[in-house]
């Protein structure tokens, strides 16, 4: 049976079982891979997409319940033209091995939408979520503050 | 830092050799029989270079793998200092497998000194022993040796390039060749006329490569600074390309159980629950497990767990009691190795206090986020297999065999890693996915393993056992006598890598044990290991994981026995054997304000361990929280002779630091009927940006060698938490993980 998704502003027809989650269909299907499968369980985010704006486990969503655009990293910004959490990300030199960053940053985007100035404390609550077995929460910590304060000037 | 720089010279050329439109350059290996890597003899394939330039740009070659580490920056880094190119105007590629691109440093690991104290003789013996590397052909990323490896070779690369390139112009110019300057890509002539080495390429093909000289450090304009890293963009966009993410034309998927009762046999199964589930196209019998190829990796993981499959015994006692047992009995057999036997333990000096302790750590898992998977097309002449890889050559071998190709028909990709941590450098993905893809011959198929099956089926870290016996005399330690036992991951991989069962004294499970740079009078350290068949490997800094909080626990406890601080009392003992890790000491009692006293409610431990040439002394705090303990804040001071990038040491050493503080806190892979009883994260966690201290980092770089950075981070800081909960509660900590004795916060 075939699905209409909308993601990253684009209409996309999937044939696949209702009850695929959507992380399977963005990789498999869709083609999009910067949204990575880490445990299949919600326990480690890196596979956070956001729906209507919302961060949610895609690992966790079924084809069927997709309720709204989906956005994934790719449609956040671009190596060109990055949006200003994917720069503070690069700006403070995150990555480590990378595999999470995609569900790090797609969490972080979400949490400053929904609260422009987030404290030390707002950011456990926000990320602790999103594993990193590479250990980059300091910087991960520090590129969430500077981005927020680029986001107020702007 | 003197013997950097003379290291290895003798032992390899560069060579260059004409491309189409351009030139290549690379290194061989003098009166080995290694071939030019670049001018092939007859039947002979061509290896790959580090520099290539042609009319389109200058291409770097980084030949190990990405991991994290930054290793893909700083190794071009090292070409681009003396080539004096700039890193955002060339392109940096991961180099594909290649014998030329073997790991002396790694090998070099491998002599029985303690490291710290190598003389130059030494030295030179064991960059002369790399030579064995080669005959395993061992393009190995790991052991911290990258940056060991790849210094002087890289180097010498770049500047050999640039004085080739120097002379194509000036032989196009009609001048010396000294008379000319280089500069962000180009040639410049003393009449300030510009020639870019793209034009230069052609030419720089056809000419002897003149000999080159290293630039000395203080002319350095980019090693020693932070660099971006070449792959952080791709990473923080969701377009860089991990193993999991290749995406070859036509791309099936699958997934694998193995039994989970580890190495036992496959006593059949039903799969026809399995054949009628959607999007299944292929059951594949792998004598030892099955797999199903499908249309969507989920849909491939649903039908695999599916198959009902009659799984046989483990060939191992089957809980972890049994195991342990097992361990423990390994200290009544003669010991595998005595590393260091100083002075004479069997007697207590006159007036000395004597104390025992036993020790023991848990099997762990790697846990890497990108589970294990590789991609596989085989075509029935030609294998190409696409995996995150430490150890390319070593794969291509292995896959050939499997495939009863020629090494020559395999080619092995290599992408991104999402974690390595030293379980990459196993084979088993990678031959799982091939015999896979050798039940669709012409289709590329992408196995990958759910997080259950990668957490159950991985080569752990062996559980481990110590027995301490120690005295303490007028404030100062003056015997140490100490045994392991474990498994010995270095003959279980030997004989995984060759066929053949590994022998002889195991360096590596007695690192961080035998090696420690304290002076200590009478001084016996002993390694035993466990016969037992468990599954285990190279998990981050190897041996030192254990020992680390063997050592430094009893150090501690040592220091406690004789009245004295512990900072201080490591500090007196280091200070007369190895100054750089007395300053390692030195700097985290200055940085975190080392007192001695806490107060009510806070806790403070140290530890200082010396592995892959670098010492490294942490100090960290934690805070009774209404009963809850938070690990608050840690400082660390390593010493690395060199710091190519201080930016890539420090991220190093913190993520090292939170590897071992997630293990210490609540990692533990326990077994039960045979299986490991842990399936994913929410039974195998660890830190996360809640419970993560704040952390400051000292690069310090008094050391004479260059030392490693990706592991040394790792061995004290799970001996510095015991001791900090120590400080805080009064218990001593002496079993991990620590969450069953203390309430942490997780």
């Amino acid at each position: 049976m075939a699905t209409t998704l909308k993601i990253n502003g684009q209409a996309h027809q999937v044939d696949l079982p209702g009850d695929v989650p959507l992380l399977w269909v963005l990789r498999d299907e869709v083609g999009l891979t910067g949204t990575k499968f880490g445990c299949g369980v919600a326990a480690c985010g890196a596979c956070t997409v956001h729906i209507d704006g919302e961060a949610v486990r895609s690992c966790q969503v079924a084809l069927s319940d997709v309720w709204g655009d989906v956005t994934t990293i790719e449609g956040l910004g671009t190596p060109d033209a990055m949006a200003t959490i994917q720069q503070a990300w690069v700006d403070h030199q995150v990555a480590q091995c990378g595999y999470c960053q995609s569900g790090q940053i797609m969490q972080a985007a979400a949490l400053l939408t929904e609260n422009p100035a987030p404290s030390d404390a707002d950011i456990d609550d926000a990320m602790q979520g999103n594993l990193c077995r590479c250990g980059t929460y300091p910087r991960i910590r520090a590129a969430i503050h500077d981005a927020a304060a680029k986001l107020k000037e702007v | 830092m003197a013997s950097i720089g003379k290291i290895l010279r003798r032992t390899f050329l560069i060579g260059s050799a004409a491309i189409v439109g351009g030139v290549a350059f690379g290194a061989y290996y003098v009166s080995r029989p290694a071939a030019n890597p670049l001018k092939p003899g007859k039947g002979e394939t061509a290896l790959s270079p580090f520099v290539l330039i042609d009319q389109q740009g200058v291409t770097l070659f980084a030949p190990r793998a990405e991991m994290g580490q930054g290793v893909m920056t700083t190794w071009a880094t090292l070409i681009a200092e003396e080539l004096d190119v700039e890193l955002d105007q060339i392109r940096v590629l991961h180099g594909p497998a290649a014998a030329a691109y073997y790991n002396s440093a790694l090998v070099g690991e491998g002599l029985p000194n303690k490291g710290y104290d190598i003389s130059d003789f030494q030295h030179n013996l064991g960059e002369a022993l790399g030579v064995l590397g080669r005959t395993l052909s061992l393009q190995v990323t790991g052991g911290s040796t990258s940056m060991k490896d790849g210094f002087e070779r890289m180097r010498m690369a770049g500047a050999t390039a640039r004085e080739t390139l120097k002379q194509a112009a000036a032989d196009r110019l009609g001048v010396d060749r000294h008379q000319l300057q280089t500069e962000n890509g180009a040639v410049v002539a003393p009449d300030g006329t510009r020639i870019p080495y793209t034009e230069l390429a052609e030419a720089a093909g056809q000419i002897e490569p003149p000999e080159a000289k290293l630039r000395d450090p203080s002319e350095w304009r980019l090693l020693g600074q932070p660099q971006p890293r070449v792959d952080i963009p791709g990473k923080s966009t969701g377009t860089a390309t991990f193993g999991i993410d290749v995406r070859p034309e036509g791309l099936k998927f699958a997934s694998v159980r193995m039994n989970p009762r580890l190495g036992g046999q496959m006593n059949g199964f039903d799969a026809s629950t399995a054949e009628a589930m959607p999007g299944v196209e292929k059951i594949v019998d792998l004598g030892t497990g099955v797999a199903v190829i499908a249309s969507n990796t989920w849909l491939a993981i649903q039908a695999v767990e599916a198959i009902d499959v009659d799984w046989g015994e483990a060939p191992y006692p089957p809980d972890t009691d049994g195991l342990f047992n097992q361990i423990a009995k390994a200290f009544d057999d003669a010991p595998n190795s005595t590393m260091r036997d100083d002075g004479d333990v069997d007697v207590l000096p006159e007036g000395a206090t004597e104390i025992t302790a036993e020790y023991s750590a848990p099997y762990l898992a790697h846990a890497t986020m990108e589970p294990m998977n590789a991609t596989a097309l085989f075509t029935g002449t030609k294998l190409d297999l696409w995996c995150g890889n430490q150890a390319p050559t070593l794969i291509q071998m292995r896959v050939a065999n499997v495939a009863n190709l020629d090494t020559e028909a395999v080619e092995i990709h290599t992408p991104y890693l999402g974690g390595g941590f030293g379980r990459r450098g196993e084979l088993d993905f990678s031959e799982i996915a091939t015999k896979v893809a050798m039940a669709l011959p012409g289709t590329p198929v992408q196995t990958t393993w759910s997080r259950e099956e990668d957490m159950r089926h991985d080569f752990f870290r062996p559980g481990a056992m110590a027995r301490m016996r120690g005295a303490v005399k007028d404030g100062k330690a003056v015997l140490i006598d100490g045994k392991v036992a474990s498994q010995s991951p270095t003959q279980q991989a030997v004989e995984r890598y060759t066929g053949f069962p590994g022998g002889g004294p195991d360096k590596v499970l007695v690192e961080g044990f035998f090696n420690q740079p304290y002076a200590v009078p009478n001084y016996r350290m002993s390694g035993h290991i466990a016969d037992l068949t468990v599954p285990v490997g190279f998990w981050r800094s190897v041996g030192n994981s254990h020992n680390g909080f063997f050592h430094e626990t009893f150090m501690d406890e040592l220091a406690h026995a004789a009245g004295r601080d512990p900072l201080d009392f490591r500090l007196e003992l280091t200070s007369s054997e190895h100054a750089p890790s007395a300053g390692c000491l030195q700097a985290v009692k200055e940085m975190s304000g080392w007192t001695g006293k806490t107060p009510a409610g806070v806790g403070r431990g140290v530890a200082l361990t010396y592995s892959f040439g670098t010492p490294v002394a942490q100090v960290i705090e934690v805070v009774d929280e209404d009963g809850t303990i938070r690990i608050s804040k840690a400082w660390i001071a390593c010493d690395v002779g060199l710091a190519l990038d201080p930016a890539t040491v420090e991220a190093q050493m913190i993520g090292g630091m939170i590897y071992g503080l997630s293990a210490a806190a609540q990692g533990e892979i326990t077994f039960a009927d045979g299986e490991v009883e842990q399936y994913n994260f929410p039974d195998y966690d660890a830190l996360r940006m809640h419970n993560t201290p704040v952390t400051e980092v000292r690069v310090l770089e008094t050391n004479k060698h260059l030392g490693g950075v990706g592991e040394p981070g790792t061995p004290p800081s799970m001996p510095a938490l015991g001791n900090a909960l120590f400080d805080l509660t009064g218990e001593r900590a002496r079993a991990l993980p620590l969450n069953k004795q203390f309430d942490l916060l997780v």
